[in-house]
């Protein structure tokens, strides 16, 4: 064998392997969460209050936790997230005013979630108290709608960028104008795009902890209103770990969200794919 | 005629609205600007920045606040998982983009979101549980001639850096592969037509075409272990202390800038609070200039 082939063999050979162990890594870690965590998995795990501060019992009230938190945060980074898309991708050239959306989107995207809990907390939780209800839902969601603007802003842009502009000529073209062309002729072809987006963005929300840690308040109790305190799965996940120490508790929540991530991601990218055929 | 001024009406609300909502995200990054730094760097003049960053002791029952052996904790963490992370994920880059077949390539991509998408506290109590029981065999075992006892409990910066490594695996896979992929396909066929191998085309070629993506998709991987807050927690073992010089310092329990703040934001009274945020300052400047760093490179290729 020549050097040269041989050192191209050799080379070849660490990629596959860098590649090998980073599959397998990931492979360990949901192998051993859910081997662990399932077992702990049952109906009653599911849908009991906790007991002894979650180190016995269920985990329904990070389950609602959730739901709610992650719901609320849609409802309102979704309106603004879609509109902040379409009003640089529709409705302005490049300038100064993109460059600066642009610019302000990566800076938010770079900011440490630690970094957005201290602010939720000193503007949503202490400021803003008598409407928020200091450590709720609602100061949650609100200090989460900052945190996955940018993925919404940057993936429905792409999407709206990804509609033909033959479509909204001919649309144009028959007199309409660029409200009704974008509602009833972008809008729909960029759906399947934009809905990927969001679903990407719950996975940024259920997987978030730090943030949430100093706005949410981590309450064990069942939530009635958005102004009451709450805990998510992954916040009840790190309480439980690092308070309790009851490792499986822990685990059987730890399955409960790669369940959640997976589902999420193939949902994700089952629409990501409609998206992509729609065109080719 | 009537119906068209109705729209033009209704057109210029929408654009309106539009553009106020576009405004959001600028008023958000504003005001996080100006609370965290309203909250924090009063305090930290008044006990001076020098003494703040410098200081080797945090004590905050004393109203002693020194962030040094955080600051140097957060770094360790943070290069150590570039050293373990950065060539592992720019390999991974190259064999999916350059080597691997297309089918191999699509069914690894999902594994790689895959990654991406597992919440931080999966990984931390991964960590906690296996990595650090790993690392205490070790630590406590044929090293515990040599370590202090509490070097030996697997909670250390080794424990951090290998986790970190882990999370910032998939940033730094998919945008390298991003800046492989964008190298014209031109250059890769002329290297090969003039005799050169695949692995001495993709060595000399493809990788110095794409060295500025690929040191940009390090700083952002970078950027996201210095961020990182839950998992370390999980498994750096938070004690405020400088580590060790020499190879004996990977195995010692630390605290980073970002623990700080999640550890004791909980029960901090006025002052410790504003010091909290004083971290989160700190935190932020770090930040900006691994940003700086990353437009700089960009800019660089564009010249």
């Amino acid at each position: 064998m020549s050097k040269v082939k041989r050192n191209q063999w050799i080379a070849f050979g660490l990629l596959s392997l860098a590649t090998a162990f980073t599959i397998v890594i990931l492979l360990a870690i949901l192998f051993y969460v859910m081997s662990q965590g399932l077992e702990m998995i049952s109906w009653e795990f599911l849908t009991e209050n906790p007991r002894n501060m979650g180190a016995e019992g269920g985990i329904y009230p990070a389950i609602l936790g959730t739901i709610y938190l992650v719901g609320m945060t849609l409802l309102i980074a979704t309106p603004i997230g879609v509109g902040t898309a379409i009003y640089l991708n529709e409705y302005t050239r490049e300038g100064p005013f993109k460059r600066t959306i642009r610019f302000t989107t990566e800076a938010l995207a770079g900011i440490p979630s630690i970094v957005f809990g201290l602010f939720g907390f000193v503007f949503f939780v202490i400021l803003l108290e008598p409407y928020t209800g200091g450590w709720s839902i609602l100061s949650g969601s609100l200090t989460g709608v900052i945190m996955i603007l940018p993925v919404i802003i940057r993936a429905s842009e792409e999407a709206l960028r990804n509609v033909p502009n033959a479509l909204r000529e001919g649309s144009l073209a028959l007199g309409t104008t660029r409200w009704y062309t974008i509602k009833k002729t972008v809008l729909p072809v960029a759906f399947p795009g934009i809905l990927s987006s969001i679903i990407l963005s719950i996975g940024r929300v259920v997987g978030e902890t730090a943030a949430f840690l100093l706005t949410l308040g981590g309450s064990l109790l069942l939530p009635r209103t958005i102004f009451d305190g709450s805990r998510t799965l992954s916040l009840h996940l790190y309480m439980v770990a690092m308070e309790t120490g009851n490792m499986d508790m822990a685990l059987g929540t730890g399955a409960v969200l790669i369940i959640l991530v997976l589902i999420i991601n193939f949902t994700a990218g089952f629409l990501f794919k409609r998206l992509v055929k729609r065109f080719s | 005629m009537f119906s068209k001024v109705n729209n033009n009406i209704e057109e210029r609300i929408v654009k309106a609205i539009l553009f106020i909502l576009a405004l959001t995200s600028v008023v958000a990054l504003g005001l996080i600007g100006f609370f965290v730094f309203r909250e924090g760097l009063p305090f930290m003049i008044d006990y001076g920045i020098g003494n703040f960053i410098f200081g080797r002791e945090w004590a905050p029952l004393q109203q002693i606040y020194g962030i040094f052996p955080m600051i140097v904790g957060t770094v360790y963490v943070t290069i150590l998982a570039l050293i373990i992370g950065a060539p592992i994920g720019v390999a991974v880059a190259i064999f999916l983009s350059k080597i691997a077949p297309p089918k191999v390539a699509r069914a690894i991509k999902p594994m790689i979101e895959l990654l991406a998408g597992i919440p931080s506290v999966v990984y931390g109590l991964f960590g906690m549980i296996v990595i650090r029981a790993l690392i205490r065999e070790l630590s406590h075992g044929p090293l515990s001639d040599y370590l202090p006892a509490n070097y030996q409990t697997g909670y250390s910066v080794l424990a951090g850096s290998i986790i970190l490594a882990i999370m910032i695996l998939p940033t730094i896979i998919t945008l390298s592969a991003d800046a492989i992929n964008s190298v014209p396909s031109e250059y890769y066929e002329a290297s090969v037509g003039l005799g050169a191998s695949k692995w001495q085309s993709i060595y000399t070629v493809i990788v110095p075409a794409a060295k500025s993506g690929i040191v940009s998709s390090i700083i952002l991987g970078m950027g996201r272990a210095l961020g990182e807050t839950m998992a370390i927690i999980m498994v750096a073992g938070n004690t405020v202390a400088i580590p060790e010089l020499g190879w004996k310092g990977i195995f010692s329990p630390v605290r980073t800038l970002t623990g700080n703040v999640a550890l004791e934001m909980g029960y901090a009274g006025p002052e410790h609070r504003q010091a909290l945020f004083a971290t989160g300052i700190i935190l932020f400047i770090f930040i900006i200039i691994l940003n700086s760093v990353t437009l700089a490179v960009v800019k660089k290729k564009e010249d």
